[in-house]
């Protein structure tokens, strides 16, 4: 089967909603879990992880939550291409693309479990939600958890609990994610400070496609760093409240720019608009933090007939690898020629949308009381 | 002095540090020192930042006290191979290497004493661990109490006990 084929369309995609989804476009939560007395994928030698990766995979392919269905594939037989779209959906990480034979991806059809073979531990299992879903996703791969273990024996000690091969995830083996867009905090320059009093909670920020990465589009990671000593429940609430707040603080942050700075705000979505729909070529980096700004634009009610899924989408069919197979057969493209496509695209979707009106931001959901 | 996490630049931030009555010494660069959070000496722990410098110290204090370098009979995985990837081969690793992952393990996490999840098969056998000692326990005081019907009776249990596992 083709994983592009199978996938969710970037439109339907998209129009998934959840709660604060305005600001947060996402949810995560992962476990990694290791087989007993197997070497781990980093240190086996392939005859090991062809072996782990006979084991696991059938194992994974017939869980319920599978629900019956589930596109599951050796990493070998994907292309460049295809493993570009998956971290572009942020289904699979950039080390997993990188794998080839004896890994594998086994993902359900929602999209909303997505189980990753012999990354760096035998698995790599993700509950994604769209907006604040946290406890969602963690109920959900949870559920997964225990059917697995009744099916495989992994490896876990009463004292460092579920052993993984990086002692930075070993206990719960729990990553809570979630991805916040905040161009509120950026524009008023609140960013950097919130970053350090979450770094000091012991929390992570990071970029759009985790690990070092930059913060393209306003956009950040924000994820637990302890996975031992707490339990998964803690570890979830605690990220919970620190999300909510930086929600809060996000609200807070667009609502004093309008009120102190409207025109600071105006002009740069307008600016913002007014390049996307006429430049006939733009880096990705451009184009993801206009984007980020068209979309505050929706959000505080300047563009009141596109909807957020709109903008949503253009996010995404604007990375290399979406932008490839949407507009030409070409296996391959240069960066010059993709960010001439870049634009012919942004140019032809915001042709029939209408310009930011400021007019309309006192009717807005984010508007400041009068 | 060079700077202990780049070893590039001159170390200009020194940093002392009693943790568990030993003096720990940091001495960094003004740009590692503004990467780790180094900015407010008063509220900062030298813990994060030790994780790659003591933590390949202890690993090797805990190979020298047992005579030479470890390395895990399971997988074939060295000390030198957790210093170079700081990862472990296999879960057998955690055993052979844990008296220098403790140290590490503290320093990384809120305790290194797991408290989430367990799965249910262990769970069980936990706890039906804890009952029998629990029951030997009791065992031992009836027989010195010399009441020799209760300890009858917990000789049963035990026994019952260890027939279902």
């Amino acid at each position: 089967m083709n994983i592009q084929e199978y996938l969710i369309s970037p439109a339907e995609a998209c129009r998934r909603s959840g709660p604060n989804d305005k600001i947060v476009f996402s949810s995560r939560v992962r476990l990694a879990r290791n087989l007993r007395s197997v070497p781990f994928p980093g240190h086996a030698r392939k005859a090991d992880r062809l072996r782990s990766y006979e084991i696991l995979m059938p194992v994974v392919q017939s869980l319920d939550a599978m629900s019956g269905d589930p596109f599951a594939e050796s990493m070998e037989k994907l292309t460049a291409l295809d493993k570009q779209v998956l971290v572009e959906r942020h289904l699979i990480s950039r080390e997993h693309a990188a794998k080839n034979a004896g890994s594998g991806l086994v993902l359900n059809r929602e999209e909303s479990l997505c189980v990753m073979v012999n990354e760096e531990d035998h698995l790599r299992m993700q509950a994604l939600r769209p907006g604040l879903q946290l406890r969602q996703a963690w109920q959900a791969i949870d559920a997964v958890d225990t059917a697995l273990q009744d099916k495989v024996d992994l490896a876990f000690s009463l004292q460092y609990g579920f052993l993984t091969a990086c002692p930075t995830n070993v206990g719960t083996g729990i990553r809570v994610s979630a991805m916040l867009h905040l161009p509120g905090l950026v524009l008023s320059e609140q960013v950097n400070q919130i970053i350090q009093a979450v770094s000091k909670l012991g929390l992570a920020v990071r970029g759009l496609y985790g690990e070092g990465t930059e913060a393209l589009g306003n956009i950040f990671q924000v994820s637990n760093q302890m996975t031992l000593g707490e339990s998964e429940n803690d570890i979830v609430e605690r990220i919970n409240k620190v999300l909510l707040q930086l929600v809060e603080h996000e609200e807070n942050a667009r609502l004093s720019l309008l009120e102190k700075k409207p025109k600071v705000v105006f002009n740069h979505i307008g600016r913002a608009f007014g390049i996307l729909s006429n430049a006939h070529t733009i880096n990705s980096k451009e184009t993801m933090n206009l984007l980020s700004l068209l979309r505050l634009g929706v959000d505080l009610g300047m563009l009141a007939a596109t909807p957020k899924a709109f903008v949503d989408e253009l996010f995404l069919l604007s990375q290399p690898a979406h932008l490839q197979i949407l507009l030409t057969e070409k296996e391959k493209l240069a960066a010059e020629e993709r960010d001439v496509l870049r634009a012919d695209l942004l140019r032809d979707r915001l042709r029939t949308v209408e310009r930011p009106d400021h007019g309309q931001v006192g009717g807005g959901p984010a508007a400041p009381k009068t | 002095m060079v700077c202990q996490l780049c070893k590039q630049k001159e170390a200009t931030v020194h940093l002392t540090q009693i943790v568990e009555n030993q003096v720990k010494n940091v001495d960094l660069c003004e740009p590692c020192a503004k990467q780790k959070g180094v900015n407010d000496p008063t509220g900062f722990s030298l813990a994060d930042l030790l994780l790659g410098l003591g933590a390949s110290q202890e690993i090797e204090q805990a190979a020298e006290s047992k005579g030479g370098e470890l390395k895990c009979e399971a997988c074939g995985f060295t000390q030198a191979d957790l210093k170079k990837t700081g990862r472990l081969g296999c879960s057998e690793c955690y055993a052979v290497f844990a008296e220098g992952l403790e140290a590490l393990l503290k320093g990384m996490h809120k305790g290194t004493q797991h408290k989430g999840k367990v799965p249910t098969a262990i769970h069980e056998k936990a706890s039906q661990q804890a009952s029998l000692a629990r029951l030997n326990t009791d065992l031992q005081s009836a027989i010195s109490r010399e009441d020799f019907e209760q300890a009858a009776r917990l000789r049963d249990e035990i026994k019952a006990l260890k027939t279902v596992a």
